[in-house]
């Protein structure tokens, strides 16, 4: 089995979880080919041998710095083809998933996304996906000779195999017509721990008051070098950006830690943090329903609570 | 205009859920259906270029006949006629092609970043692959301005501003327009507005279900005393491993 795992680049350094696509590549069996496009810094790209692909194919071209979804489908689809490849895999991502649905339709490929474990084999190839915002999964039989598979964080575990990739320039001739979108401009917070890529992460909701309560939470967060997170109410007053909302509607995390502050659990919070290995529950109301869904929980004023957490947090380092 | 909505038809987000028949079917008993929260959004977009531009609001969903209430809250809203493809909604493939079969000749196509029972967030990449159009996705703001579309989109991290011409596919997000509720007038007159049955193409499916699956339980929450939260910090250590 020949697969392709396109590594998704980000101001030049390779983001986690395309290495664990390559992880989960390298867990497949089979020859496993890294493909990044745009800019990347050259010792990254090597270091991605180190998770089990056997070559790395980059493609330089400046034009691909720009995130065009056709431009990257048209690319990555011509890579299958050039590398011979039965598998397309990814990380789910703003980026990889609708690339990911584009190239299954170029190829003719089976499509299944927010795979969350390796495929079954033993009869036909079956993946497990979340479904109903991880409230459930479906194990979902992928039929065609090809197959496109976008992973959600942690689907593989992130291991150094001991091996050495080669880095190879791949040429890339692109389709003016595919530059169907444009870029105008990019807000991007830089330096901040990616709340989607995050271990830890430190969410706030109604019960911290006011964005001006936020420091002791940003203080607990940097401590334990976390994301930080928030209930819908909280983005929706705009106390904190839309991209820090987590829920049914909001960013879907799955850290090592999810530290919930002041939130209520409702269940459509309930749907973007049940994939976290471990939930703590910070909320002055022992009724709060968040505690049914917590592993470790502290009834208390999160006034009081936050720094003498976060002294602790540093006291044990 | 020509706008075409795509809304799914999902258990409402309160939902319970729970299989059926050896974890091959989804348990509907006692399940209150809705329209897809971020379709809503879509939808409720829609209607506001219809305001301000005179557009017209066709929405499409595949499915089966028990959704036809969910597509009459949406003509209730203020869509002017609908489209039901009769077909099972296996998966997002399938959905993107019979949507592709109606979608041509609509100017702006929108639907929701993603349906909340598969969670595929693909159908309207597919969709726009299909038709040879721009897709852009998860959309939180969109202006048209004479033949072209002007986006807000969110990424990891932050947002990007993008730009595309019409004909284009846009998956709807928050803040993009605020949830709609239809009104008196719009439940009365929803009733009389068209509403299309048509046959799917058929089309093979290659991505088959083969039985669901319920995360394991969780284990009982372990409390611990406010007096005492140096011991939260020793516990994740040392017990939960995640430190
Ligand atoms: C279709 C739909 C989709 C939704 N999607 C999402 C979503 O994606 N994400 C999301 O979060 N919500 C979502 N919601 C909203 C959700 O139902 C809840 O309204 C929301 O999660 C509540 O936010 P909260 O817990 O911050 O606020 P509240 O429910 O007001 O809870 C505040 C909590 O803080 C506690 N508290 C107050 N003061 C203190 C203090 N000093 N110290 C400690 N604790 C304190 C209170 O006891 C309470 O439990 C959605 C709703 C709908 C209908
Ligand atoms: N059965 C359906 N009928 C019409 N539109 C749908 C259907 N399923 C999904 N969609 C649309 O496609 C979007 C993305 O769905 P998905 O790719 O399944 O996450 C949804 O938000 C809807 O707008």
């Amino acid at each position: 089995m020949n697969i392709l795992v396109f590594v998704e680049t980000s101001e030049g350094k390779i983001r986690k979880t395309s290495l664990e696509a390559v992880a989960y590549a390298h867990g497949m069996g089979g020859t496993v080919t890294a493909i990044a496009l745009g800019a990347a810094d050259a010792n990254e790209l090597q270091a991605i041998g180190k998770y089990g692909a056997s070559k790395i194919l980059h493609a330089a071209d400046t034009k691909l710095n720009e995130h065009v979804i056709q431009v990257y489908s048209s690319v990555l689809a011509k890579a299958m083809q050039d590398e011979n490849a039965d598998v397309l895999v990814l990380a789910n991502s703003s980026l990889g998933t609708p690339v990911a649905a584009k190239v299954a339709i170029k190829t003719g490929a089976s499509f299944a996304s927010n795979v969350s474990e390796l495929p079954n084999t033993s009869g036909g190839f079956v993946v497990k996906r979340s479904i109903y915002t991880g409230k459930a999964f479906a194990h979902v039989e992928l039929k065609s000779p090809k197959k496109v598979i976008a992973i959600r964080k942690n689907a593989a575990e992130l291991k150094e195999t001991g091996s050495v990739g080669s880095v190879t320039n791949y040429v890339v001739t692109l389709n003016d017509a595919d530059f169907n979108t444009k870029t105008i401009s990019t807000e991007k917070a830089t330096g901040e721990i990616l709340l989607p890529e995050a271990e830890i992460v430190v969410s706030g909701g109604r019960g911290m008051k006011g964005p001006e309560h936020w420091g002791i939470l940003l203080d607990l967060a940097k401590a334990l070098h976390a994301a930080t997170g928030c209930s819908k109410p909280v983005s929706d007053m705009g106390w904190r950006p839309h991209h820090e909302h987590v829920g049914q509607t909001g960013v879907k995390v799955a850290p090592q830690l999810y530290i919930a502050i002041g939130i209520s659990g409702a269940i459509q919070h309930l749907a973007g943090v049940n994939s976290s290995k471990c939930i703590v529950v910070i909320n002055k109301d022992a009724d709060a329903p968040f505690f049914k869904a917590a592993d470790y929980g502290i009834v208390g004023d999160a006034f009081d609570i936050l720094p003498k957490l976060t002294a602790a947090v540093l006291a044990a380092k | 205009m020509k706008i075409l909505v795509c809304i799914s038809h999902v258990p409402d987000t309160t939902s319970k859920i729970a299989f059926v028949d050896s974890n091959t079917k989804f348990d509907t008993s006692g399940v209150q259906f809705i329209i897809g929260p971020y379709d809503d959004y879509a939808l409720a977009r829609a209607i506001e270029l219809k305001e301000t531009s005179g557009a017209t609001v066709t929405v499409l969903n595949v499915g089966l006949i028990d959704t036809e209430p969910t597509i009459r809250k949406a003509l209730a809203i203020g869509a002017d006629d609908a489209i039901r493809v009769n077909a099972e909604p296996t998966d997002s493939l399938f959905v993107a092609a019979q949507i592709a079969e109606h979608a041509k000749g609509y100017d702006l196509i929108l639907m929701g970043r993603e349906s909340i029972d598969f969670n595929s967030g693909v159908v309207h990449a597919m969709v726009g692959e299909m038709l040879g159009i721009p897709s852009v996705s998860p959309v939180m703001k969109l202006d048209i301005e004479g033949t072209k579309a002007k986006m807000s989109k969110e990424i990891e991290g932050g947002k990007e501003q993008v730009e595309a011409n019409l004909p284009l596919v846009a998956g709807c997000q928050e803040p993009i327009a605020e949830w709609k509720i239809p009104n008196m007038r719009g439940i009365m007159s929803a009733r009389t507005k068209p509403l299309k049955v048509v046959e799917p193409k058929s089309t093979e499916s290659s991505v088959v279900t083969q039985k669901f699956e319920l995360p394991a339980p969780k284990g009982a929450v372990k409390m611990i005393s406010a007096d005492n939260v140096g011991e939260l910090v020793t516990r994740l250590k040392t017990e939960a491993k995640v430190l």
